[in-house]
C-alpha cells in the first residue's frame, strides 16, 4: 500500500491569508471618508475667497481706490478710496509690534536661557499659553479698562495696539522659543570657551543663528493681528479722513472700514465694504509672503 | 509654518525641551556654563549680565503678573455695576446697561448662546478636523501632504470678520433650505423647532457652521503634529502583522494622538467661545428670550459686548459689560487651562 501525497497541496495552511472582503471595505471606507474631510474643508477656502475677490475686485481697481480717503464723500457716492483705513491698519500694526517684539523676544530667551524649569518659568509657559486662548474682545475690555476707565484717557489708536500687543505677544514668544531651542548648545559652549559673557553670546550668537526663524514668526503674528476687528471696534472710533495721530482722535483701519460700512446699505456702501476686505486679504498675504521671503533672505549659511 | 497661536504650543515645547535638555547627570554639567567670576573685565562683563538676566526675568514675570491684572482690572471694573444692578446676574436674561441709573442686567441667555453656538460648532469640525489630520499625517503623498496642510492653515488666515460677512450674505442663503428642511420635519426636537428671530439664516446655526470652518485649522493643525509624532516602530510592527492602512492608523496612530486631539479640540473651543466679530455680523439681534433652537437669533457674550459698547460713555454702563467679559474670561481661561492639563498629562506617559 503507498500512500499518495498531494504534492500540489499546501501541508500547512498558509500563513498569509487574504484580506476579508469585510476588512477591504472598512480600510477603503476610512481612506475615502479622511478624503472627503479634506475636500470639505477646502470647500470653505475657495468660497470665502471666490466671493472676496468676485466682489471686491471692482473697487480696488479704481484709480482713487489706494490713494484717496472717503473724506468728504456721501453714503452713495461712488469713488475716494481706502487710504486711510490702509493707512490706519499698518500704523496699529507698526505700533504693536515695536511694543510686543522685545518684550516677546526677552520672554522667549528667559524661558530658554535663564529660566529653564524654575518655577516662574513654568508660570511663564502656562500665562503664554492662557493669553494664546484669551479672546481679542477680553484684551480690549482691558485695555478699556486701564486705559480709558482708570487712566481717564479718550480712546485712541494707541489703545488699539496696546490691545494688538496683548494677542501678538504669546505668537511672538511661542515662535521666538521654538527657534531658540533648536539652536545646538555647542554654539553656546564654543562660544564660553572663548571667554564670552552669556548675555553676549545670546546676543551675538544664539540670536543670529535662530534669527531667520524669528522674523517668520513675528511677520506671521502681525499678519494675524492685523485682521483683528473687536479692539478697533471698542477702543477707537471711525474717521472717514487720514489721521497720522496715534495717540489722539479717529481713526480707521480696514476691519473698521468694514463694520461701518456694512450698515450703508447704497451700492456704493457694498463696493467699499468688499473692496475692504479684498485689501485687507491682500495685506495680510503680502505679509506672509514677507514672512517666506525674510526667513530665506536670513537663513544662516550653511557650506 | 503652522498655524501660529494654538498651533505651534504644547507638542513643541514638549518636545523641543528634550532636545536642548542634555540627558546625563554624573558629574557632567546640565547646561553650558558661561564663564562669570574671577575673569578679566569681571565687573564689566557682570554688569552687562545682570541687565540681561534682569530684563529677560523681568518679561518672564511680566507675563505672568499680565494674566493676574487682566482678571484683576476687569473684576475692579465690572464690582460698581454689579453692585447696582437691579437684575439677578446669574439668572436674569435680559442685558440692558445702557442707562446708568437703571441696570438691568443677567448672562443667563448670552451664556446659553455661546455654549449652544460653540458646542454646535464643535461637534461639526471635531470629526472633520480628525479626518484632515489622519489624512494630512498618513494618508496624503507625502509629497502633497505639506501643501495641503498650508491650504488648511490658509483658513486660519483670513480675518474672522470676513468669515462673518461671507456667512450672512453668501453661506446663509444657500443653506436656508436645508434650514426649513429641518424645522418641517425635525422640528419637534427643541434643537429644530422654528427660531425666534425673523431675518432668514441670520441663526445660531449659520453661526455655527461659520464658526466650525474658523476653528477646523486649530483643530487640525494640533492634531496634525501629535499624530505625526506616533513611533514609527509601532505602525510598521502593525503592517508587520499583517494590519490594513486603517487598522493601523486604528491601532497605534489613533491611542497614540488622542490626547492631543481631544486637548486640540479643547482648545477649538475655547477659540469659539471668544469668537466676537463674525458671531455680531451673522446672529440677529433679538429681544425674544432664547428657546435653544439653533435656528434662534441672540448675542453671545463677545457679540453683545461688541455690539453694544462702542457707544458707551460712562463707567457703569461700561462695567456691566465688562462683568459680562470677565465672565468670559474665566470661561475660556478654564477650557484653555483644562486642554492644556490633557496634552501634559499624556505627553508624561508617551
Amino acid at each position: 500500500m503507498s500512500t499518495t501525497i498531494d504534492l500540489d497541496k499546501a501541508a500547512t495552511a498558509p500563513t498569509f491569508t487574504g484580506i476579508s472582503a469585510g476588512r477591504k471595505a472598512r480600510n477603503s471606507l476610512a481612506t475615502v471618508l479622511m478624503t472627503l474631510a479634506f475636500l470639505v474643508a477646502l470647500v470653505p477656502l475657495v468660497w470665502v475667497i471666490w466671493t472676496v475677490v468676485s466682489q471686491g475686485i471692482a473697487a480696488i481697481v479704481s484709480s482713487t481706490w489706494w490713494s484717496q480717503s472717503l473724506n468728504g464723500l456721501l453714503a452713495r457716492q461712488e469713488g475716494g478710496g481706502a487710504y486711510h483705513a490702509i493707512v490706519g491698519t499698518l500704523l496699529q500694526g507698526l505700533v504693536c509690534a515695536i511694543i510686543a517684539t522685545p518684550i516677546g523676544i526677552m520672554v522667549a530667551i528667559y524661558l530658554v536661557e535663564y529660566g529653564a524649569g524654575t518655577r516662574l518659568a513654568r508660570a511663564t509657559t502656562f500665562m503664554v499659553d492662557i493669553l494664546t486662548g484669551v479672546p481679542s474682545i477680553v484684551a480690549a475690555l482691558f485695555v478699556y479698562a486701564v486705559w480709558i476707565s482708570i487712566f481717564g484717557l479718550p480712546r485712541s489708536a494707541f489703545a488699539v495696539s496696546l490691545a494688538l500687543v496683548l494677542l501678538m505677544l504669546p505668537v511672538v514668544v511661542r515662535s521666538t522659543e521654538e527657534m531658540l531651542r533648536i539652536v545646538p548648545d555647542d554654539l553656546r559652549e564654543a562660544s564660553y570657551a572663548l571667554g564670552v559673557p552669556k548675555w553676549k553670546t545670546i546676543v551675538k550668537v544664539v540670536i543670529p543663528t535662530a534669527l531667520s526663524g524669528m522674523l517668520t514668526g513675528i511677520v506671521l503674528a502681525l499678519a494675524r493681528v492685523m485682521g483683528e476687528t473687536a479692539p478697533v471696534l471698542i477702543l477707537v472710533a471711525y474717521a472717514p479722513y487720514i489721521n497720522f495721530d496715534i495717540f489722539g482722535g479717529n481713526m480707521a483701519s480696514l476691519p473698521l472700514m468694514m463694520t461701518v460700512e456694512r450698515s450703508n446699505p447704497t451700492d456704493a456702501g457694498a463696493d467699499r465694504l468688499w473692496g475692504a476686505a479684498i485689501t485687507l486679504i491682500l495685506i495680510i498675504t503680502i505679509f506672509q509672503l514677507l514672512a517666506a521671503f525674510l526667513s530665506k533672505v536670513t537663513a544662516p549659511k550653511t557650506k | 509654518m503652522t498655524d501660529g497661536p494654538a498651533g505651534t504650543g504644547e507638542p513643541g515645547d514638549r518636545w523641543g525641551g528634550s532636545v536642548s535638555a542634555p540627558v546625563p547627570e554624573a558629574g557632567i554639567p546640565t547646561e553650558p556654563r558661561p564663564p562669570d567670576e574671577g575673569t578679566s573685565g569681571a565687573t564689566f562683563v557682570q554688569r552687562g549680565d545682570r541687565i540681561f538676566r534682569f530684563l529677560a526675568t523681568g518679561s518672564g514675570a511680566f507675563v505672568v503678573a499680565l494674566i493676574g491684572a487682566i482678571g484683576l482690572f476687569l473684576l475692579i471694573q465690572a464690582v460698581p455695576p454689579l453692585l447696582q444692578n437691579n437684575a439677578d446676574f446669574l439668572t436674569s436674561r435680559q442685558f440692558e446697561a445702557g442707562d446708568p441709573n437703571n441696570l438691568h442686567f443677567g448672562i443667563l441667555d448670552l451664556l446659553l448662546v455661546t455654549v449652544e453656538v460653540s458646542l454646535f460648532a464643535l461637534v461639526l469640525a471635531m470629526p472633520i478636523g480628525l479626518g484632515i489630520a489622519l489624512f494630512l499625517t498618513q494618508y496624503a503623498p507625502a509629497r502633497v501632504a505639506r501643501p495641503f496642510g498650508y491650504l488648511v492653515d490658509l483658513l486660519a488666515a483670513v480675518p474672522s470678520i470676513i468669515f462673518g460677512l461671507w456667512g450672512l450674505f453668501v453661506l446663509a442663503p444657500v443653506i436656508q433650505p436645508f434650514a426649513l428642511w429641518l424645522q418641517d420635519n425635525l422640528g419637534w426636537f427643541f434643537l429644530f423647532s422654528p427660531g425666534n428671530v425673523q431675518i432668514a439664516g441670520a441663526t445660531v446655526f449659520t453661526a455655527g457652521i461659520v464658526l466650525a470652518v474658523m476653528i477646523l485649522p486649530i483643530i487640525t493643525a494640533i492634531s496634525r503634529e501629535v499624530f505625526a509624532r506616533t513611533p514609527r516602530a509601532h505602525i510598521e510592527a502593525a503592517l508587520a502583522l499583517g494590519a490594513t492602512k486603517w487598522e493601523v492608523v486604528r491601532m497605534t496612530v489613533w491611542p497614540f494622538g488622542r490626547a492631543g486631539y481631544v486637548s486640540a479640540s479643547m482648545l477649538g473651543l475655547g477659540r469659539a467661545l471668544g469668537e466676537t466679530i463674525a458671531l455680531m455680523i451673522i446672529l440677529a439681534a433679538t429681544p425674544a428670550i432664547f428657546t435653544g433652537s439653533l435656528f434662534d437669533g441672540g448675542a453671545t457674550f463677545a457679540s453683545k459686548i461688541a455690539l453694544s459698547f462702542a457707544e458707551l460713555n460712562n463707567n457703569l454702563s461700561a462695567g456691566a459689560f465688562i462683568a459680562a467679559g470677565l465672565v468670559l474670561f474665566v470661561l475660556t481661561f478654564l477650557v484653555n487651562a483644562a486642554a492644556r492639563w490633557v496634552i501634559a498629562r499624556s505627553g508624561a506617559k508617551a
